[in-house]
């Protein structure tokens, strides 16, 4: 195992625990903050299947940001959705075998995902820079993760078309690292970009906005139900048995 | 009336161009030490007021989802940049929705997360100086915490609720604004907003009485104190001595007498409003609340029915089952509360009233969807209800009704301009601008319709109203409340009392 190896399969996994620790740690702590009070935006639902559709309905069509605003949806969809089809895509690197269905679409919603993302994070930059309302609410790490997750779909599709790595040797080497069996990491400079860069951004996804995937289920705002008049149940605030001042 | 310039209304709403501190010298009235002490918080700034404030913080995030939540999950997409009436209005850049929550994430940012503690203009984190300090006072006190913006966001993120935990914070170090704390401390004492005492209270339900006999030659009651009835009505303090909010107390009288049901308010709590709320303080929303229980329970009564107030309907509706409740020493056959619009509507569907809708014909009216009502409770058991009670109501006692643009009414309300605590006289030019996409919204229909009448049902929304409409040439006389329908409607004596 070559020094190169031993520090990428090194990174691998403290990134990979950072993200994972983080993320479970932040939505643990969104879980188990308290809600003083009931705070549903109405209309309501007033079950919890009709609760459940509500935030799946944000969750899976951006409903609420179609209703605010259609152009950052239409660019916020084309991002999100290619990424889904990107880790479809990749899937053959933490999982195998896989269907035979797999390897006749992946390809096709590979590149469709790719070109998905692209125009997606293109679109949204533009906004942040020529949109002067949004140019204005926006920070440097707003700008940052877009030019990161850019660099990343710009060097994934540079190693599929320009520049071919060997993804032999890459599946062997994620395969190895998903299966607590580490490979040696391919020396190919391209491919080592794209996954350092992949690296980086899952150490800064808990500590960042990036945090709203999973913290879009914990609104209580949209998560809650609309049955605070009910004489059956009663929603019990933190400050229960505590004196009021 | 004030000298400030408003534009000329042409029905159309338009979203400016940002203008950076346009509204920075706003600055609401400073509490005062014994109005803040009288509230359990500090009487004036206190020397470490930092270090309080961020204990304070840190204190809210341990104990609200929403505000946990809502520091980290923001992605800046910039959807309710154009959402809020005070940014339409002022033009002024912080009134974004986002850009007003940022003033807290920054804090937040700095001294709760990793990456503002190390590279804290990278993220934009900020150290809570005294500057600040100065931008949380001015800009969480332009909020009316109406959740217009909360709709439109991905994420359900609600600046009322930034807003409301910025008071807290704020109250808690010694720095509140007089308006909201002056009113909690009244009701603490005398048991309404406006610190009327009880015989005054009796002045003017016994006034009510002669007036409603006089007009009409009809003995309807107006009772106070009264123990044992069936109901206990909670209007907001407004009804008894402001107009046009008196007009909805005449009508409520008229819809008890109709149905003849005995019913009585109350003078030790003489106020459905909770400011509370607009501060953020739980506690003081429930020493607020609990005078109401206290009254029900003593008087024996079966039912609680609460007047036109839209931020009260949202403390009684959605907060008091937890805030005092359970309730259960009421007929469970009844919602608490139940709205004045629920009781009178299903009166009218069971035939228990007879109205003359002819009565309000030279009337065109519009409805305002209050946003507390709107975006923070229901009525009527079923979803949605808050938006057909009210108008369901209307068309039973009035010939003409008119909606306004629909991206200005129901979940899409825009804010009278002078709610969350905000309805104050030092506040007038931001009222004054705040109101300005519901004057467009209501022009429209003036022009188109020749809408007169203004039905609402939010004591904050009638006083608002009929004091900065006329900055837009809108008279005073529109304003109105949906039980002054009612009232005028009402034919007295005419139904049967088998209800």
């Amino acid at each position: 195992m070559t020094s190169l190896s031993m520090v990428y399969i090194i990174l691998y996994y403290i990134a990979f625990a950072i993200l994972l620790g983080g993320f479970l740690f932040k939505i643990w702590r969104f879980a188990k903050t308290p809600a003083p009070l009931v705070i549903v935006g109405t209309p309501g639902a007033k079950s919890g299947i009709g609760t459940a559709a509500r935030v799946a309905s944000d969750a899976l069509l951006f409903r609420s940001l179609f209703r605010g605003n259609r152009w950052i949806w239409v660019g916020a969809y084309c991002f999100h959705f290619g990424l889904l089809f990107l880790i479809f895509r990749h899937l053959r690197y933490f999982v195998w075998p896989l269907p035979m269905w797999y390897s006749q679409v992946e390809q096709l919603v590979g590149v469709t995902g790719g070109i998905m993302v692209v125009i997606g994070i293109v679109w949204l930059l533009g906004r942040r820079f020529f949109h002067a309302r949004t140019r204005y609410i926006s920070a440097f790490s707003d700008y940052f993760v877009l030019f990161l997750l850019l660099a990343i779909a710009a060097s994934g599709l540079l190693i599929k078309f320009r520049v071919r790595t060997d993804i032999i040797a890459v599946k062997t080497f994620m395969l190895g690292l998903a299966r607590l069996h580490p490979q040696p990491v391919p020396a190919d400079p391209w491919f080592l970009l794209h996954f350092s860069l992949v690296l980086a951004l899952l150490v800064y996804f808990p500590f960042s906005k990036l945090m709203h995937a999973g913290g879009i289920f914990f609104s209580p705002t949209r998560n809650q139900i609309d049955w605070t008049r009910s004489t059956e149940r009663r929603h019990v605030s933190p400050f229960e048995n505590t004196k009021s001042a | 009336m004030a000298d400030i310039a408003t534009p000329k209304l042409d029905g159309k709403i338009r979203i400016p161009l940002m203008e950076e501190g346009a509204t920075a010298h706003y600055h609401t009235l400073e509490s005062s030490p014994a109005l803040n002490e009288a509230l359990g918080y500090p009487g004036e700034l206190v020397d470490n007021w930092q270090e309080k404030a961020i204990e304070k913080f840190r204190e809210v995030l341990d104990t609200n989802k929403a505000l946990r939540v809502f520091m980290d999950i923001c992605v800046k997409c910039g959807s309710c940049t154009d959402k809020c009436h005070y940014f339409i209005g002022t033009h002024d850049s912080r009134n974004m929705p986002v850009a007003r929550q940022d003033l807290m994430r920054k804090v937040y940012r700095r001294y709760f997360t990793l990456g503002g503690k190390l590279f804290p203009k990278l993220v934009g984190a900020e150290d809570f100086t005294k500057e600040v300090l100065d931008e949380w006072y001015t800009y969480f006190h332009q909020c009316s915490q109406c959740r217009r913006c909360s709709v439109f966001c991905p994420y359900g993120i609600d600046t009322a609720e930034i807003s409301m935990a910025a008071r807290l914070i704020m109250n808690h170090i010694g720095l509140g604004s007089k308006y909201s704390n002056e009113i909690i401390g009244k009701v603490y004492n005398t048991g309404n907003n406006l610190g009327i005492p009880a015989p005054a209270l009796q002045g003017t339900m016994e006034f009510l009485e002669e007036d409603v006999q006089e007009a009409t030659g009809v003995d309807v009651r107006y009772p106070m104190d009264e123990k044992g009835t069936e109901v206990l009505l909670i209007p907001p303090s407004a009804d008894f001595f402001s107009a046009p909010h008196v007009d909805s107390l005449i009508g409520y009288g008229k819809v008890f007498h109709e149905a003849g049901i005995s019913w009585t308010v109350s003078s030790y709590a003489s106020e459905f409003a909770n400011f509370g709320m607009f501060v953020g303080d739980f506690h003081a929303m429930r020493k607020i609340a609990q005078r109401i229980k206290d009254v029900a329970r003593e008087f024996g009564v079966k039912r609680i029915i609460v007047g036109e107030c839209g931020h009260a309907w949202r403390v009684g509706h959605s907060f008091w089952n937890t805030l005092v409740g359970p309730w259960d020493f009421l007929d469970s056959r009844y919602p608490v509360p139940q709205h004045i619009c629920e009781f009178t509507l299903d009166l009218i569907k069971r035939g228990g009233l007879k109205l003359d809708k002819s009565a309000n014909d030279e009337r065109i009216v519009t409805f305002h969807d209050s946003c507390n009502v709107a975006r923070a409770s229901s009525m009527g058991g079923y979803e949605g209800g808050q938006f057909e009670v009210p108008r369901d109501l209307i068309k039973a006692t009035c010939n003409n009704f008119v909606e306004m643009a629909e991206d200005t009414i129901k979940e899409s309300t825009y804010c009278c301009g002078g709610g969350g605590g905000l309805l104050t006289d030092d506040l007038m030019e931001l009222r004054i601008q705040g109101v300005l996409p519901r004057a467009q919204a209501l022009h429209a229909v003036m022009e188109s319709h020749g809408v007169n009448y203004l039905a609402l049902i939010c004591a904050i929304c009638k006083a608002q109203f009929s004091k900065v409409l006329p900055y837009y040439d809108i008279p005073m006389e529109v304003v109105g409340g949906i039980h002054q329908l009612v009232g005028d409607a009402i034919v007295l004596g005419g139904a049967k009392h088998e209800v």
